[in-house]
């Protein structure tokens, strides 16, 4: 049996897929991955479905074995440093490690999550039609609980088609769409100017649950107890500090707190990567504007696979790149795409 | 001749979400328009709806914007909102132990303090009441419950508790509820109930739907053990009981 060991990884890591619905009205979160266009990209590159479950990495580095065999995996979300046996690997791409080595990935950089789908995937128990591992009931498979080290996957052996890389589009700059609503009228004109004008920060505190927010004091107009509703992915709720709460994909299926808007879907994910302590804005938009990037961002989603493209002979450039150095040939080679242009293949 | 139905308020919750909100307060009337729509929709599914989740006086309507947008849905909505509620609703009657104070219910003493009466007495009121679930949420099987009696009404606690027990049954404002998993908390515990309403290995996995009714009775210690390993194995210790 081929197996992925996890050799070294930091916390606010887990397997997660496209998350666990309909149990909603039970209580039971839907939790799944943080940014689902990462996910999505991992696993398009992997050959998998979209959604399939793939290992959500926090923050902090990660190392992962090959053992009984080959491993093909993909990664994609927030850049990261990579490396098999001192090679160098590009983000965004396929690679294959091999039995015995050891793909090492550093701390993430411009974003929080990063995701690391296997080809084939991994075996384990869907709970609810998921793998996603949510800590707090207890449910997540193979493991109900954040990864360790020492934890191994039983996974597919590599198939021997060519590694791809992904383009994605850039990241969105710019600040985090909102759809006000539905508690804002239990906020006055200037609190809910407030929200939208000041800069905010991510609290160290924050976890899968719930993006605590650091800024000016938002005070409601009737204090801040509201009877429990329904929350959403990016329900922002205002608590009786006035320090804003984004609810995120483990959050609560309710809540007893006013929330003034809502992150729009097609930013949720982006929302999501903001590193702790880095300053960005709301801005807000209509209902209509909202629905319409949700369209496009569903079309994105669809389309992933359009962006896929080969990259052939990987092995063999790495031997004539080594053959090069050896000759005493300047190339300073280390990103898979530097080979792109000469090797691609048309699909 | 009844009055007419108000129509509910409909509040965005972002692009693939809508509140439908029947009333500001916690109000029985409101409860059963909320389960009453909840059921319709269930009856007549409306293309692009993925998932309908009740709540004491609102139903949060999960869609997918790709396939219906929020002016048409929200249309429907009011359309299916201002249909008549049927007035004899056929809940299940269902009678939970609990085993009340020491233990397995740490604020009981103080809640009969601050009330001005014996811990014998708050649990003879609890026991007594005809309660509905009014609904389910924050985390697998929490149950609010509505119809906790006026005398037992009283504010949360100052300092909510990070961590409390599996099975808890507590007080909050003018609620009671049945916890199934350990979690935070600000309410105060009166007691435990071996019943779990939520066991991902039995079947059903959720054992209250909202809109049934709950009576508690009184259990000891001894039994509690007891039936806390039988529901352990699957065993849902509830009785269902004839209307």
């Amino acid at each position: 049996m081929t197996r992925l060991a996890i050799t070294s990884i930091g916390p606010a890591s887990s397997v997660q897929d496209g998350g666990r619905f309909g149990a909603q009205r039970y209580g039971l979160t839907p939790s799944g991955a943080m940014d689902r266009l990462r996910l999505a990209a991992a696993n398009c590159l992997a050959g998998n479905a979209l959604f399939a479950p793939a290992i959500e990495i926090g923050p902090y580095g990660a190392a992962f074995k090959a053992r009984g065999g080959a491993v093909r995996v993909a990664m994609a979300g927030a850049s990261r440093s990579a490396e098999i046996a001192g090679r160098t690997v590009a983000w965004d791409t396929s690679v294959t490690i091999a039995d015995g080595e050891t793909l090492k990935l550093g701390i993430a950089q411009g974003g929080a999550f990063s995701y690391l789908a296997i080809e084939g995937g991994f075996l384990g128990e869907p709970m609810f039609g998921s793998f996603s591992v949510n800590a707090r009931v207890g449910l997540g498979s193979p493991f109900p609980r954040p990864l360790q080290a020492g934890d191994e996957l039983s996974v597919a052996a590599a198939s021997a088609r060519p590694e791809r890389r992904i383009d994605l589009p850039a990241a969105a700059a710019g600040p985090i769409r909102v759809a006000l609503g539905p508690q804002n009228d239990e906020f006055g004109d200037y609190a809910i100017s407030l929200f939208l004008d000041s800069e905010w920060k991510i609290s160290a505190t924050s976890d899968r649950m719930g993006y605590r927010l650091e800024g000016p004091v938002i005070k409601h107009l009737h204090g801040h107890n509201i009877v429990s509703d329904g929350t959403v992915n990016g329900s922002i709720q205002i608590p009786g500090n006035g320090q804003p709460i984004v609810l995120m994909s483990d959050r609560g299926t309710s809540g007893g707190y006013p929330k003034i808007a809502t992150v729009i879907t097609a930013d949720f994910g982006r929302f999501a990567q903001v590193p702790a302590g880095t300053a960005f804005r709301f801005k807000a938009v209509s209902m209509e504007e909202a629905q319409a990037e949700a369209r496009k961002f569903a079309e994105l989603l669809r389309a992933l696979p359009d962006r896929l493209t080969s990259i052939e002979s990987f092995d063999l450039n790495v031997e004539a790149l080594q053959d090069a150095n050896v000759a005493g040939v300047a190339v300073s080679a280390v990103d898979a795409r530097t080979w792109h242009a000469d090797v691609l293949m048309p699909d | 001749m009844a009055a007419p139905l108000s129509p509910p308020r409909l509040l965005p919750s972002g692009d693939s979400a809508i509140t439908v909100e029947f009333s500001r307060k916690i109000d029985d009337d409101a409860n059963r328009r909320v389960l009453a729509l909840d059921r319709t929709m269930t009856q007549e599914p409306i293309a692009g709806v993925s998932e309908t989740v009740p709540t004491y006086r609102s139903l949060l309507v999960h869609y997918d914007p790709t396939q219906i947008d929020f002016a048409t849905l929200g249309q429907k909505l009011v359309e299916l909102a201002l249909r008549p509620v049927p007035k004899s609703e056929k809940a299940r009657h269902w009678r939970v132990p609990v085993a009340y104070g020491g233990e397995h219910g740490v604020d009981l003493e103080d809640v009969a303090k601050t009330l001005g009466t014996t811990a014998d007495d708050i649990v003879a009121r609890h026991v007594a009441g005809d309660y509905r679930v009014a609904m389910i949420g924050f985390s697998p099987g929490w149950s609010y419950l509505s119809g906790l009696h006026d005398f037992l009404h009283m504010s949360r606690r100052q300092n909510p508790r990070l961590l409390t027990p599996a099975g808890t049954i507590s007080i909050g404002g003018v609620q009671t509820g049945i916890q199934c998993i350990a979690g935070p908390s600000g309410w105060h515990l009166l007691g435990c109930t071996p019943v779990r309403t939520y066991h991902l290995h039995r079947d059903p996995i959720f054992l209250l739907e909202p809109g049934d009714r709950v009576k508690f009775y009184v259990i000891d210690d001894k039994t509690f053990a007891e039936l806390d390993r039988a529901a352990e194995r699957g065993e849902t210790i509830a009785e269902l009981v004839a209307a």
